[in-house]
């Protein structure tokens, strides 16, 4: 008896080493069926003579990209033209998610107006977006901002040196210097100032129970930096004012209608999404809560404002963060429509170079870190707004 | 119940890898893989009027199908023996490395790159093109070099925007590039005046003006700033199957300098020149030496006839795209089609 529990073999029976065991072994094949489609791949295209690796990334890329938010030349690396098709995809996915939660918040808030005509509409709108593939919607609000406006010879002008045509709304800027760029670093820490200063004015009030006015000082947290800067800095400032061409219009800040297509149809559809979310956050805020609310004499919009929505948040957060990731992921769509997303660049690349599988390895790699990255930030907030205890 | 769900998922990955293991790269030649298919397959554009577009009964005719068919005419006897796979412009190549398509037949320019890195080859060139501008007529522009500064839309093709970008650098002009993934977006924005000019080959710029509501609203420009030879491509390392291509081709070049056509080639079986007797198989062995029937280049010409006759059915002046032959002449009229001999 005694003998045979010393056994070696005894272990066998032991159910926490066999459950150990089944998992090693599973997550050997895994890693064995990554490594063979990995070998054979590589040993593959060896065997056609397909040249393979990440050489070509420092190769010159030789095509143009009409929208970057950083310089970029042909005779840039592919590189560089990879990293602004990357920031491209960001830049419109940002707008879009942030337009569709403005927009979606007050759709969701109005579907449960007691207004019966202002709740009809926006259950139409929510419908109406849902129901439609996003592919479709692109075309259309493409087509419709090509081919309704004007060619850039004959552009609108709306305003003194604004421009408006089918090649985009063409703006004034400011001549962009080193100098700004450092004033415009002092104006995101002065935002970030704001919030715990903020904070500290709310904490006092809840302490000693007066009400003061908070704006004045906050918007001063705000300005104080970049005013700061300024004063030291003395940039100048020059205006880049937009003419017009033998066929464009050229100078100024432009926005592309491929850009305004894409961010109004990726803004629509997930605001409809949203609009649903906010909606179900609401209604599943007891009752009690507006009557308890009332009773304490809030108004209704101070109500929801103050109570209904902080609480139905728990609700609203974890929905969002899919919504998000579906914006990110759907930008993908614009090379339907001519925007230089990172598919777009990947997809040129692939075709100069004629190497599929190693763009498409960096894009999917792109696509997936950027969307553990929001979901990592989405889940922060939400353990932030979650019931504790 | 536990164990034996789990037991049985092992035995089915340990078996999946084994036999993915132990599966062996076939080495069949693509000729034998072909014959004992019993057609070719043959990857073409997306439809484009003038080389690959179904007709009103749905059969695929186009000069890139055409290209396909002689191949398919000399290995089977029978132009119609042959599927045709609409390829995108962004993965023809791998569809073809891949083996999907035996032959890809695609508006597809012959480079040093492509050559030498995809682990293709290129047969021929079947279409001497080159790369145009298309305008709006109402700009009243007569010359590339005036389009500084105007927005372009094209497609992601490859050489066509590195072309375009040399030839703008090189200029020392600007231009905004409008990329489009898919041919139909191309052209809307091209003609609702998103863009001043297009840019693509010259029949491709042909085959866009044809569909246009009032194709006189539109030129292309005189320049031509790209050499573009487009050619058909197989994989590399198929030296039989590449011969037969491009022997295929020189046969459609060959037969229209000897005067064989679609119509006389029947005639032609009785003709005393002896190269034209080897080439339809009269006399000699060239069949066999290639691994094909020895009528095997009179097929392709009873087929689809030669050069001339597959140019003029589907680029020609007759054709809503009009072109005329251009470089895509017979040298001995000054042309760059040149067949090597019979012989």
């Amino acid at each position: 008896m005694h003998a045979a529990s010393q056994s070696p073999w005894r272990i066998i029976y032991d159910l926490r080493a066999r459950a150990i065991f089944y998992q090693i072994v599973c997550a050997a094949s895994v890693v064995l069926i990554a490594y063979f489609l990995f070998t054979n791949a590589t040993g593959s295209l060896a065997r056609q003579n397909i040249t393979t690796g990440f050489a070509y990334l420092s190769r010159e890329a030789g095509f143009v990209i009409s929208q970057s938010p950083i310089s970029y030349q042909p005779s840039d690396t592919y590189a560089r033209a990879l990293l602004v098709g990357i920031m491209n995809t960001v830049r419109v996915s940002i707008l879009a998610a942030f337009l569709a939660t403005v927009i979606g918040t007050l759709v969701g808030i109005a579907r449960l107006s007691a207004n019966p005509l202002l709740s009809r509409l926006a259950m139409v709108y929510v419908d109406v977006l849902r129901n439609v593939p996003l592919l479709l919607f692109l075309f259309l609000w493409y087509a419709v901002i090509v081919t309704s406006l004007p060619p850039a010879r004959q552009a609108y002008q709306i305003l003194p040196h604004v421009y408006l045509s089918n090649g985009g709304l063409i703006v004034p800027a400011l001549q962009w210097s080193q100098e700004l760029t450092y004033i415009s670093l002092a104006l995101i820490a002065g935002i970030g100032l704001a919030f715990p200063f903020a904070r500290k004015m709310r904490d006092k009030r809840v302490v000693t129970g007066v009400e003061r006015r908070r704006w004045p000082l906050v918007l001063l947290a705000v300005i104080a930096p970049p005013l700061l800067f300024f004063a030291v800095l003395r940039p100048t400032l020059a205006m880049d004012w937009p003419e017009i061409g033998r066929f464009r219009i050229a100078g100024g800040a432009q926005l592309m209608p491929e850009f305004v297509a894409l961010l109004v149809g990726l803004s629509l559809s997930a605001s409809a999404n949203v609009a649903e979310i906010v909606r179900s956050g609401i209604t599943a805020v007891k009752k009690g809560q507006w009557e308890a609310a009332a009773s304490l004499g809030l108004h209704r919009p101070l109500a929801l404002r103050l109570v209904i929505l902080p609480q139905s948040l728990r609700v609203i957060i974890p929905p969002m963060t899919s919504t998000y990731l579906n914006v990110f992921k759907n930008s993908s769509l614009a090379i339907a429509i001519g925007y230089p997303d990172l598919v777009m660049v990947s997809n040129t690349i692939m075709n100069q170079t004629g190497q599929a599988i190693e763009p498409i390895a960096i894009f999917m790699m792109v696509y997936l870190s950027l969307s553990l990255c929001i979901s990592a930030f989405m889940n922060w907030y939400n353990a932030r707004v979650a019931l504790r205890g | 119940m536990k164990r034996v769900t789990m037991n049985m998922l092992l035995a089915g990955l340990t078996a999946a890898c084994l036999t993915s293991l132990s599966a062996p790269a076939s080495a069949q030649s693509t000729l034998d893989a072909v014959k004992k298919r019993g057609k070719l397959i043959c990857g073409v554009s997306q439809p484009t009027p003038g080389f690959a577009v179904p007709d009103s009964k749905g059969v695929m005719t186009g000069f890139d199908v055409d290209i396909c068919r002689a191949v398919a005419s000399a290995v089977f006897g029978s132009p119609d023996k042959v599927d045709f796979v609409p390829t995108n412009i962004n993965t023809r190549f791998q569809v073809l490395q891949s083996g999907e398509i035996d032959i890809l037949s695609r508006q597809t320019t012959m480079t040093f790159s492509r050559d030498n890195s995809l682990g293709l080859d290129f047969g021929p060139p079947v279409f001497y093109d080159g790369q145009g501008l298309m305008v709006h007529k109402k700009l009243n522009i007569s010359n590339a070099k005036d389009l500084d500064g105007a927005a372009i839309c094209l497609l992601p093709g490859t050489t066509t925007l590195q072309n375009l970008a040399d030839f703008f650098r090189a200029n020392n002009k600007k231009f905004e590039s409008v990329v489009f993934e898919n041919p139909d977006e191309n052209r809307n924005a091209f003609f609702s005046g998103r863009c001043d000019a297009t840019t693509s080959d010259r029949s491709d710029l042909a085959s866009v003006r044809a569909v246009a509501n009032n194709p006189a609203d539109y030129v292309v420009l005189p320049e031509t700033i790209s050499k573009e030879p487009l050619a058909p491509v197989v994989r590399q390392g198929d030296s039989n199957w590449r011969d037969i291509v491009s022997w295929s081709v020189y046969t459609l070049i060959a037969a229209e300098e000897k005067g064989i056509t679609k119509n006389n080639v029947d005639q032609q079986l009785s003709s005393q020149d002896p190269e034209i007797q080897r080439m339809l198989g009269v006399t000699g062995d060239f069949g066999k030496m290639i691994g094909l029937d020895n009528r095997w280049a009179y097929n392709i010409i009873k087929g689809i006839g030669n050069y001339s006759d597959v140019f003029e059915r589907n680029l020609g002046e007759k054709t809503a795209l009009g072109l005329t032959r251009g470089p895509n002449q017979q040298w001995s009229k000054g042309g760059l089609l040149y067949a090597p001999p019979f012989r």
